[in-house]
């Protein structure tokens, strides 16, 4: 026998108190695992979605910067244009190492989402866009046959929704007008899985927008010359440049201010646990004042009754910090469904991101909170004198 | 070597209750030797139990000196005491006090974990035999009757090999069949095991047949009986 049984077999005896006090810790370890997790995984899941685009930098007609990269984030409508001339300009710059031309479309589709409607994304593009996005691989089927055909080249998701393969026909609503499926591209875990690609001749053509564009994404054969090369284009009349190292910094610096509040959060679930465990063990404490009397007069040392008592917390804290991380692998999940849901721009992705170095460090943050929550009760209990402990009530 | 373990001077302990100053014991002189059996008798609030206490070093005295063992321990701090009692001292409660989320066997050995001697499972399961327990070895203290759990008390108090035995009204809580069983045992512990054990009890009856009897009214030993002779000093 130990003390280390001695004091387990104390936590058994009122199980519901102490089950409870375990609940408490769970609770908190498991709402600190899932925050910091979804503090890592959203921001890395964001980084993620704006380095799959391709390119660093991309030219927009003028507008709203944030509004621009939300609109080519979310593909929404509401689009400006801007002429083509502007992108056979900057193709001649020496800095740029690649560059494609885009013309983002949109048309009410009312039999989409089960007859509720919703918007179809369309997206012209030219040769360049897989040299930019070399990850982009086919599903099945290939490339446009030409720069003008009446074609289409579908992405992962739009595909499974609508159930297209190769050879199928698909209608462009409110312009009457039919695309030839010829591709399907693989899955990229970007908002492209959702566009319906067409050559960008056609695009122009079909939309009535000729020598129109929404964007130039560019990638420069040097990132260090970003800055130079956006004071260059900064001249030109109805464009912006947006940097995407600035579109991360500025949502980054969203979410930094959003972390803080979640922080704060996860630190009222510690302490309140703290708390909880201090106020439980105290309690256990007095109660047991005569058995902790009794233990001193048969030879029990003050630090004797501290390390049992001690250890009492100890156990609450460990059990509870695994019990929590168990709990935050389980919930992830759930988590992750409810906040792709209250989130207004949820990007692809593991949003909430448990490692094991973040379970690690949550039960050892535990254990220590254990090993600070049972000081007090434990210097409470080896400072209790056996006579007055002992003759205590009677 | 001296047969005399425990030697108190004019002890005295105080206690403050409120403002006023409360003498719970004054002046005593005692000795106590080695294999004697003695009974401290009185009414309630004579002082009895603060006697045992101070005589186990469970608790200090306010004044005069007390020797165990040939050691002044009268300015002994509580972390010093506990050291004394682990080695010479077992103690038996009135409410037996086991603790009650370990067996009678875990109990039993609980003093043995404190001392940090070498826990013989043998020693205390013989102790467990000798007070007629062997069959309650794994039982925990809510599923005996108030005998059995005092006879593990006893077991307890043994088991680190004390010097003296004290016991505060160990029959108290027992009616009077079991009292007297109870009683029994710590009489043969006296008289095979030459065990020293000293207790306070209400009962005349049972005092009467220790070896020496101190009668204490407020405080104050009032009288002193050896072996049912009448030798009479205040």
């Amino acid at each position: 026998m130990r003390l280390m049984s001695v004091a387990f077999k104390n936590l058994k005896r009122k199980k519901i108190r102490s089950f409870l006090t375990i609940g408490g810790v769970a609770i908190a370890v498991a709402v600190l695992v899932s925050l910091i997790g979804f503090d890592t995984g959203y921001q890395r899941a964001l980084a993620g979605d704006i380095d799959k685009m391709g390119y660093q930098v991309l030219v927009t007609a003028k507008g709203c910067p944030y509004e621009a990269a939300t609109l080519m984030l979310k593909g929404g409508g509401g689009l400006r244009y801007m002429e083509q001339t502007i992108y056979d300009k900057i193709i001649k710059d020496g800095r740029i190492d690649k560059v494609t031309p885009q013309l983002i479309a949109t048309e009410f589709d009312k039999d989409r989402q089960s007859g509720q409607g919703g918007i179809a994304l369309y997206m012209g593009v030219d040769n360049s866009y897989l040299k930019l996005k070399p990850w982009v691989k086919f599903k099945v089927g290939n490339w446009f046959s030409n720069d003008d055909a009446d074609e289409a080249i579908m992405g992962y998701e739009v595909a499974e929704l609508e159930q297209r393969l190769p050879g199928d026909e698909i209608f462009v609503p409110n312009l009457n007008k039919v695309l030839k499926v010829i591709g399907i591209f693989e899955r990229t875990g970007t908002q492209d899985d959702g566009v319906v690609f067409l050559p960008l001749k056609s695009a122009q053509r079909i939309f009535n927008l000729p020598d129109k564009l929404t964007g130039i994404g560019i990638k420069l054969k040097d990132i260090g010359e970003l800055a130079a090369f956006e004071e260059a284009l900064y001249n030109e009349p109805g464009i912006q440049v947006i940097s995407m190292a600035e579109v991360k910094g500025t949502i980054f610096n969203l979410i930094s201010s959003a972390k803080v509040m979640t922080n704060s959060v996860a630190v009222i679930a510690i302490l309140i646990a703290v708390i909880g465990v201090i106020n439980t063990i105290l309690m256990s404490v007095f109660e047991r004042t005569k058995e902790i009397g009794v233990m001193k007069a048969i030879g029990a040392s003050r630090l004797d009754i501290f390390r049992i008592i001690w250890l009492e917390t100890t156990f609450i804290c460990v059990i509870g910090g695994i019990a929590g991380d168990i709990i935050a692998i389980l919930g992830s999940s759930v988590v992750e469904y409810i906040l792709r849901h209250i989130l207004p721009y949820a990007p692809k992705g593991q949003l909430v991101l448990i490692t094991p170095w973040l379970l690690g460090i949550s039960f050892i943050g535990a254990v220590i909170m254990g090993l600070i929550a049972g000081i007090y009760p434990a210097l409470r209990a080896s400072s209790m004198r056996p006579v007055e402990a002992i003759r205590m009530g009677d | 070597m001296t047969d005399i373990l425990i030697k108190a001077q004019k002890i005295i302990k105080t206690y403050k209750l409120l403002a006023e100053e409360i003498n719970a014991v004054r002046d005593v002189d005692l000795e106590i030797r080695q294999g004697e059996f003695i009974a401290i008798m009185g009414p309630s609030g004579s002082g009895k139990t603060t006697l045992l206490d101070i005589l186990g070093c469970l608790d200090k005295v306010s004044g005069g000196k007390l020797e165990v063992l040939g050691k002044d321990v009268s300015l002994l701090k509580e972390s010093s005491l506990v050291n004394i009692r682990r080695r010479n001292m077992g103690f038996v409660f009135q409410d037996f006090l086991l603790i009650p989320t370990l067996t009678a066997l875990e109990n039993v050995k609980l003093p043995l974990l404190f001392a940090g001697l070498r826990e013989e499972s043998e020693k205390a399961i013989g102790l467990l035999q000798k007070v007629g327990l062997a069959h309650r070895i794994n039982h925990l203290p809510k599923e005996m009757s108030g005998g059995e759990k005092q006879r593990v008390a006893i077991a307890r108090a043994l088991v680190a090999s004390p010097k003296i035995l004290f016991a505060d009204e160990p029959t108290g809580n027992l009616d009077t069949k079991t009292g007297k069983e109870i009683f029994q045992i710590l009489k043969e512990l006296n008289q095979k095991d030459g065990l020293t054990v000293v207790l306070t009890t209400h009962n005349n009856e049972l005092g009467s047949q220790a070896s020496r009897i101190i009668y204490l009214r407020d405080g104050v030993i009032i009288s002193r009986e050896e072996s049912g002779c009448h030798s009479r000093s205040v």
